[in-house]
């Protein structure tokens, strides 16, 4: 008897609707071997947000894995286009919203190598401090979702405790616990405040020993051990061959983080290790994390005790807005403040890439400029698009419950990955 | 007709069900709340009467006025039924509980019937019936999901909750609960046995079986209460609330409410065929069989047994918020695969000690 397709009568009408769009047919052999087309979001506990998974079920079991991105497109590439380089800031806080301070990083590193800046020391080091800080507490919320993905509830809110913390430094930082917008072109919007450091360090004592609490009811557990071993296994090929970048890279055994290998804001003069995995399980990206953090701390405590002295901006009176009280008093500031308000930079021409390791992996900038305070084009390499280009191979053949797995431990951000 | 004893039976059936079960069944959702709330660091409702204690009363009311919605695309018949069929079961199989020796001359159990145990599997495994009919009548994909995880769970642990308790059925000789919590009172419980005929050479070698028995006994009570890390049939990170996904307001309650019911019954159930029911450790205020019992010793063997179910609730509380749940996979091998089989070596290995060992 040849392969006959049948429809199916569908009750749910978000999943007729993705049936009939998306052409998907159900050929049956025999009278078992009709499918389920299973909708998994885009409102769903377990998509982080606003990832909608077609999932083409046999039972239990997988057989076609179809993520649709998208459903939080609001257009940032193009929002760049027309506004000046500064007036871009708080878009990047909206990119990976669970790191801002390392998506302003980033955007504020990229325009200053197109305007060939090189920040103070002290910069530099408040830099780095700003992406240490973010990556601790993304990888905390990939990690407190991830347990929570798989059962484990309690993990994530006491992930959320240490976030907490991390936020009130935000706060004493920048004014803003979530949307910081805190560096400039050339630089930042204020210095370190007073005993921000002494925070900073209790912060790392009282957050390695909870670190150390998770560690102990997760990474020896059987049943997450179970969960997590042996599934959603990328290779090392794989994992290069479909670009993927950050923990899910280093999980697979790829020895590549940017502040190793293009190191930037001085990261060459830190001393850290990169943690890296050894098959590219789920459990390996979870270890790769963990350890992420731990020398997250390490490079926390060395800027602590090293923090220079000096200016945090770089200091070019045509290009910077020149402080509140000499804008008030001097006409040569004045005018540059006027100029600088209502024209922006006057970038160079050209065109320049510029990748930071992020906590979820590379985000680069890449600016095409045709001078002028506003550029011509930019393009956001954001991480979680990439690695969620895997999904559909991890998923395929795999059980049902393994998705939440895979999902949680790939780490994606919605905000970042549809922009 | 016999009134004196219809009264005596309505009475503990009012009494006993809906004056103690039911508020118990309250009192462990606060519980549940605020030592889950103790565990993460975090406060819980404190906010309605004394340490958020009618908390559970405000939960009551909001699920009752909630708007009773019905979906379009739900066999209704079914619908309606499936949350009464949930409930239902796990309030009958309370009959047989002893929860106390005896008060006034009556025994504190409302139906003394002499075959207990299995009459809680044989009501207990209803409670499948329910959730399958939330899942299917539901006609949606991720109760349908639900309601199939559930059956074939449901029904697998059955098997190795019915064999845990045949090692206790041999070691007793007997299948009436009350006298299996009398003998326990004055030969030492099943898991302690340190006084009277127990304190043997043959009762501690009876323990070992008898403790196989109680892990996998307790292994099948999470799996048969859908809790975590059993909790398969709604986990709520893949299967958004599993077979109670298309069910609102008061009709949610009922499934909400009978989990927790089936888990005091359940916890009941443990203590009363392994830690002795209602009776205090070694052979303290211990009756005679069938001797009359003052007033407030009654109360005491009362207060004995919901202690120990509340100490089990709380372990029941503390496991659920510690651990990663299982998939679904791996639950039904650890339950064929590894329980059934140890459960059936262990009806084996009692049998062989209670016939050599005098």
């Amino acid at each position: 008897m040849p392969p006959t397709t049948k429809e199916l009568e569908i009750a749910d009408s978000a999943a007729r609707v993705s049936q009939e769009l998306e052409g998907y047919q159900q050929t049956t052999e025999d009278l078992v071997g009709e499918k389920l087309v299973l909708n998994m979001g885009p409102s769903h506990p377990a998509t982080h947000g606003v990832l909608r998974l077609i999932l083409e079920l046999d039972g239990e079991i997988i057989t076609k894995a179809d993520p649709d991105v998208g459903f939080l497109h609001r257009g940032d590439e193009k929002i760049a286009e027309n506004m000046q380089y500064n007036q871009f800031v708080p878009y990047t806080d909206r990119l990976d919203y669970l790191a801002p301070l390392a998506n302003n990083v980033a955007y504020a590193c990229a325009v200053e190598k197109l305007m060939d800046w090189e920040l103070p020391a002290r910069g530099k080091a408040i830099r780095v401090l700003c992406c240490e800080m973010a990556r601790i507490s993304a990888h905390l919320l990939g990690l407190g979702a991830y347990a929570m993905d798989v059962g484990a509830m309690t993990v994530f809110l006491y992930t959320f405790t240490e976030r907490e913390k991390i936020y009130d430094l935000c706060e004493l930082l920048t004014g803003a616990r979530f949307t910081t917008s805190y560096t400039r072109v050339g630089g930042q919007i204020r210095d370190l405040p007073d005993g921000f450091l002494d925070q900073l360090n209790t912060f790392c004592d009282e957050f390695l020993v909870q670190l150390a609490e998770i560690d102990v009811l997760l990474s020896r557990n059987k049943i997450f051990l179970d969960r997590t071993k042996d599934i959603g296994v990328i290779s090392k090929e794989d994992a290069i061959s479909y670009g993927l970048s950050g923990p899910n890279l280093r999980g697979s055994g790829v020895e590549h983080d940017l502040r190793k290998a293009q190191p930037y804001l001085d990261y060459e003069n830190y001393d850290f290790d990169i943690p890296v995995g050894e098959y590219g399980d789920c459990y390996d990206r979870y270890a790769v994390r963990m350890e992420e953090m731990r020398q997250s701390v390490k490079i926390l405590r060395q800027c602590i005790k090293n923090m220079p002295d000096g200016a945090i901006n770089v200091e070019d009176a045509k290009q910077r807005v020149p402080g509140k009280e000499k804008v008030l008093m001097s006409m040569e500031e004045l005018i540059h403040h006027f100029i600088l308000v209502t024209e922006g930079l006057d970038a160079p021409a050209g065109e320049v890439y510029f990748g930071a390791e992020n906590p979820k992996g590379e985000l680069g900038f890449y600016i095409h400029s045709k001078g002028g305070g506003v550029p011509y084009r930019l393009k956001i390499r954001a991480p979680s698009f990439v690695n969620l280009s895997i999904l559909p191979k991890l998923l395929e053949g795999r059980l049902m419950s393994d998705t939440v797995a895979i999902l949680g431990s790939l780490d994606f951000v919605m905000g970042e990955c549809d922009r | 007709m016999d009134w004196p004893y219809l009264i005596a039976s309505t009475v503990k059936i009012v009494v006993f069900a809906f004056m103690m079960i039911l508020p118990l069944v309250a009192l462990s959702v606060w519980a549940e709340r605020r030592v889950s709330a103790a565990i993460q660091d975090r406060v819980g409702p404190n906010r309605v009467g004394p340490l958020g204690l009618l908390q559970p009363v405000a939960d009551g009311i909001k699920f009752l006025l909630k708007e009773d919605f019905t979906p379009n695309h739900v066999r209704k018949g079914y619908y309606w039924l499936a949350p009464a069929l949930v409930m239902i079961p796990s309030l009958l199989t309370c009959a047989v509980l002893p929860f106390g020796s005896s008060l006034f001359g009556e025994k504190m159990v409302i139906a003394d019937l002499d075959v207990g145990p299995l009459f809680v599997f044989a009501i207990a495994s209803l409670t499948v019936y329910g959730i399958v009919l939330a899942g299917w009548a539901s006609n949606s994909k991720y109760p349908f999901l639900g309601g199939v995880r559930s059956t074939s769970q449901m029904i697998s642990y059955e098997i190795c909750l019915g064999l845990s308790v045949i090692p206790l059925i041999m070691i007793f000789g007997e299948l009436n609960l009350g006298r299996i919590v009398q003998y326990q009172a004055e030969n030492g419980w099943a898991l302690l046995p340190l006084w009277g005929e127990g304190l043997s050479l043959k009762g501690f070698l009876l323990a070992i079986p008898v403790f196989i028995s109680f892990i996998i006994f307790t292994t099948s009570m999470f799996a048969e209460t859908n809790r975590l890390p059993f909790d398969l049939p709604e986990c709520e990170t893949e299967l958004v609330a599993g077979y109670h996904t298309e069910y609102s307001s008061m009709k949610f309650a009922l499934f909400f409410l009978g989990e927790y019911a089936a888990m005091i019954i359940g916890s009941g159930l443990a203590v009363t065929l392994f830690l002795g029911g209602w009776s205090l450790p070694f052979g303290w205020l211990t009756p005679e069989e069938g001797a009359a019992v003052p007033i407030w010793q009654g109360l005491v063997h009362i207060g004995v047994f919901f202690a120990k179910v509340i100490g089990f609730i709380l372990f029941f509380i503390w496991i659920r918020w510690s651990l990663p749940r299982f998939r679904y996979d791996q639950l039904m091998r650890l339950g064929w695969v590894f329980f059934f089989e140890i459960a059936l070596a262990n009806v084996i290995l009692t049998a062989l000690i209670l016939m050599f060992v005098k």
